[in-house]
């Protein structure tokens, strides 16, 4: 397909909690893609940059800071904001940009540096934002996953030891992945022996904030040809907003739309359905799938949401082994965010890093044999669609 | 609830007894809106400008549950010591919306399950210098 961009170098600052700049993160992670790439800064003509906006400081406009970082050197500069979709929207305007023949080289990059605990919202008395009023009543991001994590218990018979089999499996990819954070094997037993957080969930069910960093630097694929570079392609990069009326209830809001006037949709099934249509591929051509599991019952959801299996088989699928490295489609092998912790601009680009490495057969001790095209899903605030579609 | 109460989120609700949600109905289309709508409707096959304000149902049936175990941060206003509270996502029939809410206080997740019929009722939020800041809870149906 003409749409498509070459994927010349990916790299990364570990995860954890480093107490450094994000400016920093994001360097670190810029310049290991760079040298991935064997390309030099000088000659990367559009820098796009992940941003966080927590509390509205303006220190994080993304594209323009890593720019100045790097040494200034008049490339053209974006910033996108998503929430946990900013890395996808930042690698969409880079791809656009080179596919409208307005560059041939750019670098993305995102990087974070979160607060422990619970995300929160700015202060102050704000009414008018629903990520407020949730907050101010009670209501976190770990209800939301529960809520989903319950409603498949309920809808399903998935079982508490269904979402401990998932931490399970995650922490056992991870802990060969030299960029995750946490890299302990759990069992069973010590995931519920943890504080309940949100019932069912416990807190090694949930994942964590964490410091990180990604970067990738893509090109047009006349670029990388006549570079006699065989880099991963990206086939495609979804980035859809909901559909009125939406099925569940989304974090921030409080209410679902209504459905009493048209029927209503699933928003993350929708998420790779587009990516699906954008690369002419579907399920059954991957290899492998890097998917937001901010809680692990929500990996469940997402084998549905992405075709994996039909609605109420996530559970089979995963006690069939079919999904953990060895299995016929692994899930997560880099450890998901289950290991990383999330760093929100950096996720989504993270997930594009761990299918490059596999499509290029470069993962170690966690690669998946003969990967040839791997999803990545993930879900920013508000509405922000993320998947990304990468092949050989 | 005392006479001083007022409310938590001052125009999302009503105050007088029976409680209920205010929401908006679409006259065009009827598509129900909570919080209420008073622009243009949301929904996209739709070009409504005119809205009735109306009360939501006052009870429905829980599509899922669970609980807060640790203090949400700010702008929750956690009492101390913090009491874990109930947490109910609540499928209203005629509106065929979801809601969220705080479960009744003394309700534990124990008590609750998916498909359950429960209430609208007020409760208080928190407690500051103007007294009693309420909110809508739900509360299980007497069976």
């Amino acid at each position: 397909m003409s749409a498509e961009v070459a994927v010349l170098g990916v790299g990364m600052h570990p995860w954890g909690k480093w107490g450094r700049s994000f400016v920093d993160y994001g360097i670190h992670a810029a310049r290991a893609a760079l040298a991935d790439a064997g390309v030099a800064w000088r000659d990367v003509q559009f820098i796009s940059g992940a941003a966080t906006m927590r509390c509205g400081y303006p220190g994080y406009v993304a594209g323009a800071t890593f720019a100045q970082a790097l040494g200034w050197q008049g490339a053209e500069v974006n910033t996108s904001y998503a929430a946990c979709a900013s890395g996808s929207q930042a690698l969409a305007a880079a791809r656009a940009k080179i596919l409208c023949g307005g560059c041939e080289l750019a670098l993305v990059v995102g990087a974070d540096t979160t607060p422990k605990g619970f995300l929160a919202p700015a202060p102050g008395e704000r009414p008018e934002d629903p990520d407020w009023v949730r907050f101010r009543l009670g209501i976190t991001n770990p209800t939301y996953f529960a809520l989903y994590a319950r409603r498949r218990m309920a809808l399903y018979g998935a079982t508490v030891a269904d979402f401990t089999a998932v931490k399970v499996k995650n922490a056992a990819h991870g802990a060969a992945n030299p960029n995750a954070r946490y890299r302990k094997r759990f069992t069973a037993q010590e995931v519920e022996r943890s504080a309940m957080v949100a019932d069912p969930l416990r807190l090694l069910h949930v994942c964590a904030t964490s410091d990180g960093a990604a970067a990738v630097v893509l090109s047009s694929l006349e670029y990388a040809r006549r570079r006699d570079l065989k880099a991963p392609r990206i086939a495609a990069i979804s980035t859809v907003t909901p559909r009125f009326a939406s099925a569940e209830v989304e974090m921030p809001d409080i209410a679902t739309d209504s459905a009493a006037a048209v029927p209503s949709h699933s928003f993350r099934a929708s998420i790779a359905r587009r990516a699906y249509e954008e690369a002419g591929l579907g399920p059954q051509d991957l290899s492998l799938a890097e998917v937001y599991d901010l809680a692990a019952s929500l990996e469940l959801d997402w084998y549905e949401h992405l075709g994996l299996c039909a609605p109420g088989e996530a559970e089979g699928l995963l006690r069939s082994g079919a999904t953990r490295l060895g299995g016929r489609l692994p899930v997560n092998p880099s450890g998901g965010l289950a290991c990383f912790g999330e760093a929100v601009p950096a996720q989504a680009l993270a997930q594009v890093c761990e299918l490059v490495w596999q499509l290029r057969g470069q993962a170690g001790e966690r690669q998946v044999q003969d990967a040839r095209a791997g999803i990545s899903a993930n879900q920013g605030l508000f509405g922000h669609g993320s998947a990304v579609i990468v092949r050989r | 609830m005392t006479s001083r109460a007022t409310a938590a989120l001052p125009g999302w609700y009503t105050l007088e007894e029976p409680a209920a949600l205010l929401g908006s109905r679409c006259l065009t289309c009827g598509s129900y809106f909570f919080p209420r709508l008073s622009t243009f409707c949301r929904n996209p096959h739709c070009e409504g400008s005119q809205f009735e304000e109306l009360r939501l149902s006052r009870s429905g049936r829980i599509w899922s549950f669970t609980n807060a175990c640790y203090p949400p941060p700010p702008p929750y206003l956690a009492p101390e010591p913090f009491v874990p509270f109930a947490i109910a996502a609540v499928e209203l029939e005629r509106e065929r919306l979801i809601v969220l809410g705080q479960v009744v206080s003394g309700v534990d997740v124990a008590q609750l399950a998916v498909g359950m019929a429960v209430e609208l009722v007020l409760e208080t939020l928190f407690r500051d210098a103007d007294g009693d800041r309420v909110v809508w809870k739900w509360r299980p149906c007497a069976p």
